[in-house]
């Protein structure tokens, strides 16, 4: 019966049948952080170069779409631009039977951007905190001492990231701190990218995204850790000097101990070359490169 | 001889059961998915769930640290402005160019604008909601002095373009379906053709244009990826149109691929989806009881 056939194949088991395949093909399956996509899909295209045999997939998501598909076992790779939860751990343990490993593969420092139209050029790391923390004090411009002729209605329009993201995460903890949540109203975007886009073309707002999404139609804010420091600029050699204040480490992670594929991957990540793709995507390599790149 | 009317006889009990199955799979489906939904999120529903929080606070803060919290309010309100705004819009030009199309309209002009038409309504919401981020949010920024162009007002448009084909649709048929004899009778009693769209088609059509705008609003309130991204996708009350808001569906759309299996944050987006289902479920019940109310007078 023609129904009978069609029936089991429709009904073939959706999503998770990856898992047992995800470690037999010749694929490394790697998906997360949204931040580090650009940097994932530079890494898959030389390394296809370089090891034809061998292909790596990417896909974003978010950092906790990315460990939950590691939880799975749906991915071989998990990029996360925050640490993984000690929940995490548990359920990645309960689920897979194996500790997650951990790599740091680079650090981004995540910048303030405000439309490059806006007079301001410094803030404290108080002063972000009381614009986005629940309860802050800062919701005009004015508020910051700041006469913004673009701005007619004076309020600082908030953009903020969806609470996958692990940016949205890191920044919470690093500027609004432990345990404070975010002002409601923020307009909470999806992508690194998009926050830039929308702050490029809306000149009352402010925003927070890896430095690497800079563009011509925004500045980023130079950042100081108390009022009165002076206030750095996220380049290269503040965040790896550790003298910029929001800068946070890029980690990849594995179901326990990598296989030997994803191990031979890994391991040319670290290597010059495998690093210098984290400063041309925008990032802050681990060490400070042997030559410039060609 | 005999085999083959037995065969045929077979053939064509085995029609007739396929054909039944396909209109009872409708309410299979329909109780199969509140079933699921219903069962995703009742472990909270039942246990720990606050209905007074989660309908007057607008606190939404599924993911704090220290103090989880669920009002709905913000997002519900969203919903509610942007599809009110988007009835507002969608329901006169809907109707109107139901009215036109089905009785002012030259037959080859009808062709080519129900093919418009059509189109319209086969452009995929993620398209509709790259306009409204792109294209509508510089425009509202510019026309309005707007310090924000994505806004009720930006998804109140772009899910009015969205429902209009429907109602548009659905209102010129219930227009057609409008005997001929009450036109003509009608002309012959020397009304103009206004005072018979007036008097005539629109009382007689009454019940076909009604569901033609509940299916609107049906669409509105349901409509996910377009609104997530037109809309600014903040939990706020709107006190403008000019603000930007959260919408029910847009918060599922983006939370549950980060909620963890079974939490409370997933089992709660679960039961947003149970709000959604008795909203479209009331709407439904609301046009089928007037729709009988107008039957038994008439």
């Amino acid at each position: 019966m023609p129904a009978a056939a069609c029936w089991t194949a429709a009904c073939r088991p959706f999503g998770r049948d990856t898992a047992g395949l995800a470690h037999t093909r010749d694929v490394i399956q790697n998906a997360g952080s949204d931040t580090m996509v650009n940097l994932a899909l530079a890494w898959a295209e030389e390394y296809a170069e370089l090891v034809p045999e061998v292909s790596v997939e990417v896909s974003g998501g978010g950092s906790g779409t990315g460990i939950a598909a590691l939880i799975n076992g749906t991915v071989d790779l998990a990029n996360s631009s925050r640490k993984i939860e000690p929940r995490e751990i548990a359920r990645a343990l309960e689920e897979t039977g194996r500790e997650p490993r951990q790599f740091i593969v680079g650090y981004d420092a995540l910048a303030v951007f405000v439309h490059r139209d806006n007079p301001l050029t410094e803030l404290t790391l108080d002063q972000i905190g009381d614009i986005y923390r629940e309860h802050g004090a800062i919701h005009r411009w004015s508020d910051l001492g700041i006469q913004h002729p673009a701005c007619r209605r004076d309020r600082i329009i908030r953009v903020s990231r969806q609470s996958n993201s692990g940016t949205y995460h890191y920044f919470r903890e690093a500027v609004l701190g432990k345990g404070a949540d975010f002002k409601l109203g923020s307009l909470d975007l999806h992508g690194s990218k998009d926050v830039v886009e929308l702050i490029a073309r809306t000149p009352c707002a402010i925003g927070y995204s890896g430095m690497g999404y800079a563009n011509s139609h925004v500045k980023a804010l130079g950042v100081a850790r108390a009022p009165g420091e002076p206030p750095v600029l996220p380049t290269l050699e503040t965040t790896q000097d550790g003298s910029y204040p929001i800068a946070r480490p890029l980690y990849m992670y594995t179901a326990g101990e990598p296989g030997p594929r994803v191990r031979d991957f890994m391991d040319w990540v670290f290597t010059d070359a495998g690093q210098r793709l984290v400063l041309e995507s925008g990032y802050v390599p681990l060490r400070p490169l042997s030559q410039p790149s060609p | 001889m005999l085999l083959r009317r037995e065969r045929d006889l077979l053939v064509e009990r085995l029609m007739e059961w396929t054909i039944r199955l396909c209109g009872l799979s409708a309410i299979i489906f329909v109780f199969g998915i509140f079933f699921f939904v219903f069962r995703e999120g009742a472990g909270f529903l039942f246990d720990g769930f606050k209905p007074l929080e989660f309908f007057t606070s607008i606190e939404w803060y599924p993911s704090s640290q220290t103090r989880v919290r669920y009002g709905a309010l913000a997002l519900i309100a969203g919903t509610a402005s942007v599809t009110l705004l988007a009835m507002v819009i969608a329901v006169p030009f809907g109707l109107g160019a139901a009215i036109f199309i089905s009785e002012f309209c030259p037959p080859r002009l009808r062709e080519t604008l129900k093919i418009v038409i059509e189109l319209l309504a086969a452009i995929p919401s993620v398209v509709w909601g790259f306009i409204g981020l792109t294209l509508l949010n510089e425009l509202i920024i510019v026309v309005f002095r707007a310090p924000i162009g994505l806004t009720v007002l930006n998804g109140g448009i772009i899910l009015a373009l969205m429902s209009v084909p429907i109602i548009v649709s659905i209102g010129e048929d219930a227009l057609k379906a409008v005997p001929d004899s009450y036109r003509e009778a009608a002309l012959a009693l020397g009304a103009t053709r206004w005072q018979i769209v007036r008097r005539v088609l629109l009382p007689a059509a009454r019940n076909g244009l009604l569901a033609a705008v509940l299916l609107g609003v049906g669409r509105a309130v349901g409509e996910t990826m377009a609104v997530l991204m037109a809309t600014g996708h903040a939990v706020q009350i709107p006190l403008s149109p000019l603000d930007p808001v959260r919408t029910l569906t847009a918060t599922i759309a983006a939370e549950l691929g980060e909620a963890p299996v079974h939490s409370e944050h997933y089992q709660v987006l679960f039961i947003i989806g149970i709000l959604l289902f008795i909203i479209t479920f009331s709407v439904n019940l609301a046009a089928d009881f007037i729709v009988r109310g107008i039957r038994r007078r008439a």
